[in-house]
């Protein structure tokens, strides 16, 4: 009986933490279909009528759409970009022998100890020397090169790849390049899957990087564009709108989590137990 | 150079491999490599953002280590991160022992873990705004619940006094990492084999005891990589003071009185505010050695010793 009362204390609990993460959410979208006034004046569980005039006063200021579309745009080519040059960098590492190998393993696990604001000024000088401010290039193309994700699959290719199976392709006739697509890349599409669903979760949410890149407001990726929301308008009246501009800008990824959750779990799952 | 040509190359197969690694390494040396030693290189001069730097030295390290409002940062980074981590671990802990207790196996484990983990997806700068607008000192939703439910007598400006803004930040950044600590803990949990928690009950273990010698000391390689990795990313807090603070808009001034103003932000308002390009370079390598240094003594309180 103790044991059935404890279990249930336990059970309450954890349901009130789930509930703590779960009610910012809640209330975000509540109070975006509440006005503004019915907001300042008192909180409520249940959505209120207002959506559309919320609707209208958001976009009057500001289309999130273009954010939106500008994202898919960065996040979409970095991301595939990450997946391939990962795993074909990372199966090089671990399936083939030569001169490098350990040195180039060595700089990429000091390389993500490294923390990030280290390279910002360099990369914004850069940047501005190969004239790449307010493109989008330097937002895409050093997707390429993802150090903590090639020491990933990296680990995950030698243990999931055989290198008997690559010895039967190669008697075949299969050109190496040509193993590496038929053979190779559909063996390690759960790895790869798992690592581009958490760089493409990163790309999405970038923020501090498109900040000093992009000048131009009809460039800028969402969640720049989200943090210039209450620069212009005034929060004690429209206070609906911007948790409707915040909706927006959470519930696709709230979709996605809701699809893939089991990816993105097991991906830091992986991270915890790399050795 | 005719001697030289791909088909050459391709003669022994494993020299397919530096074809494959070409396009990572052009790309990581351009804009991994050339970054940091370009912040490197212009630590050591006076460089506007235009024209040429001039070199100086090391003067702006030594006006990094006597500039008090670069030691306010760093402990206003700290001080918002230890919070965090203590709250965050804590809380992680407490899950990964209820969740793997072998006497009330507790169910739904991977409803709980999605939805403990649903914060961490958010961008920072979604979450800033969420809490920014719930905080609102008085209008704010929370403000609101507290005084319907007698918490509270009058408004709290959570992120306009100097004593509750830090910590609101780190409560913050605890509710965003929890899930993610809780779900690598628990995966360590579950790669040790169950004979050693069924010995453990043999043996009249309690779940304390069992606990603190067994399940810590496995999975003090998870617990390092956290703490290293919590270290990395908390010193590097920049989203969420930097969109919460008490002014209107972003800003870099940390307000209230300075106390939300981190290292990153610091950084940022000489590096792209004032364009003292050089100076918040200098502020980037300190703060690197800095988490070198710490990194280094988390190896050695966490890592112990090898056996």
């Amino acid at each position: 009986m103790e044991h059935k009362i404890k279990k249930g204390i336990l059970y309450v609990a954890l349901v009130v933490l789930a509930l703590s993460c779960l009610l910012p959410f809640w209330l975000m979208i509540v109070n975006s279909t509440r006005s503004g006034v019915e907001i300042t004046h008192s909180f409520s569980f249940l959505p209120g009528h207002s959506l559309k005039d919320n609707w209208i006063v958001l976009f009057d200021y500001v289309n999130l759409f273009t954010g939106f579309f500008n994202s898919i745009k960065v996040a979409v080519p970095a991301t595939l970009l990450t997946a391939y040059f990962s795993a074909i960098t990372a199966y090089a590492m671990a399936m083939y022998e030569w001169k490098g190998n350990s040195l180039m393993f060595k700089v990429i696990v000091v390389f993500m100890m490294i923390p990030s604001q280290l390279s910002l000024i360099g990369f914004y000088n850069l940047c501005q020397k190969l004239r790449l401010i307010d493109s989008y290039v330097p937002l895409i193309v050093p997707a390429i090169a993802a150090p903590g994700i090639v020491f990933f699959l990296r680990q995950y290719t030698k243990s999931t790849l055989s290198k008997a199976l690559l010895e039967a392709a190669r008697i075949d006739g299969a050109s190496e390049i040509l193993t590496f697509h038929k053979i190779v890349l559909p063996i390690m599409s759960p790895g790869i899957a798992t690592m581009s669903i958490g760089a493409f979760i990163g790309n999405w949410n970038s923020y501090l990087v498109p900040l000093i890149l992009l000048n131009t407001p009809r460039k800028m990726t969402l969640p720049v564009m989200i943090s210039t929301l209450n620069a212009a308008t005034d929060l004690q009246k429209n206070q609906g709108a911007i948790y409707l501009g915040v909706a927006i800008s959470v519930v696709p990824i709230m979709i996605v989590f809701s699809f893939c959750s089991k990816y993105i779990i097991s991906s830091i799952s992986a991270g915890g137990v790399k050795e | 150079m005719k001697a030289f040509s791909i088909k050459d190359l391709m003669k022994n197969r494993n020299n397919a491999a530096y074809l494959f690694v070409l396009p990572f390494i052009i790309v990581f040396l351009i804009f991994n490599v050339y970054p940091v030693l370009r912040t490197l290189f212009l630590s050591f001069t006076e460089y506007k953002g235009y024209g040429d730097p001039v070199f100086i030295g090391i003067d702006n390290y030594k006006r990094v280590v006597g500039d008090k409002f670069f030691w306010r940062a760093l402990y206003n980074t700290i001080k918002m991160w230890s919070l965090n981590i203590v709250l965050q671990l804590g809380l992680a802990f407490l899950l990964t022992m209820v969740f793997s207790d072998i006497k009330y196996k507790v169910r739904a484990l991977p409803v709980f873990r999605a939805v403990y983990y649903l914060p961490n997806l958010i961008a920072a700068t979604s979450v800033a705004f969420l809490f920014k607008t719930l905080l609102d000192w008085k209008y704010g939703t929370f403000n609101q619940m507290l005084l319907t439910m007698g918490v509270i007598d009058e408004q709290v400006n959570w992120l306009g006094d100097t004593k509750t803004a830090w910590a609101v930040i780190a409560v913050i950044q605890a509710w965003m990492w929890f899930g993610n600590s809780f779900i690598m803990l628990m995966a360590g949990v579950q790669g040790i084999p169950s004979d050693y928690f069924e010995a453990a009950a043999i043996d009249g273990a309690g779940r304390w005891t069992t606990f603190g010698k067994i399940t810590i000391p496995l999975l003090r390689p998870i617990l390092l990589y956290i703490a290293v990795t919590s270290l990395i990313g908390g010193l590097q807090l920049f989203d969420l003071p930097f969109l919460m603070n008490g002014a209107g808009g972003p800003s870099t001034q940390g307000a209230p009185s300075g106390t939300l103003q981190t290292t990153v932000m610091y950084l940022y308002k000489f590096g792209f505010e004032t364009h003292q390009v050089g100076f918040a370079s200098a502020i980037a390598y300190t703060l690197f050695f800095i988490i070198l240094f710490v990194s280094i003594m988390e190896f050695k309180f966490i890592g112990g010793k090898e056996d």
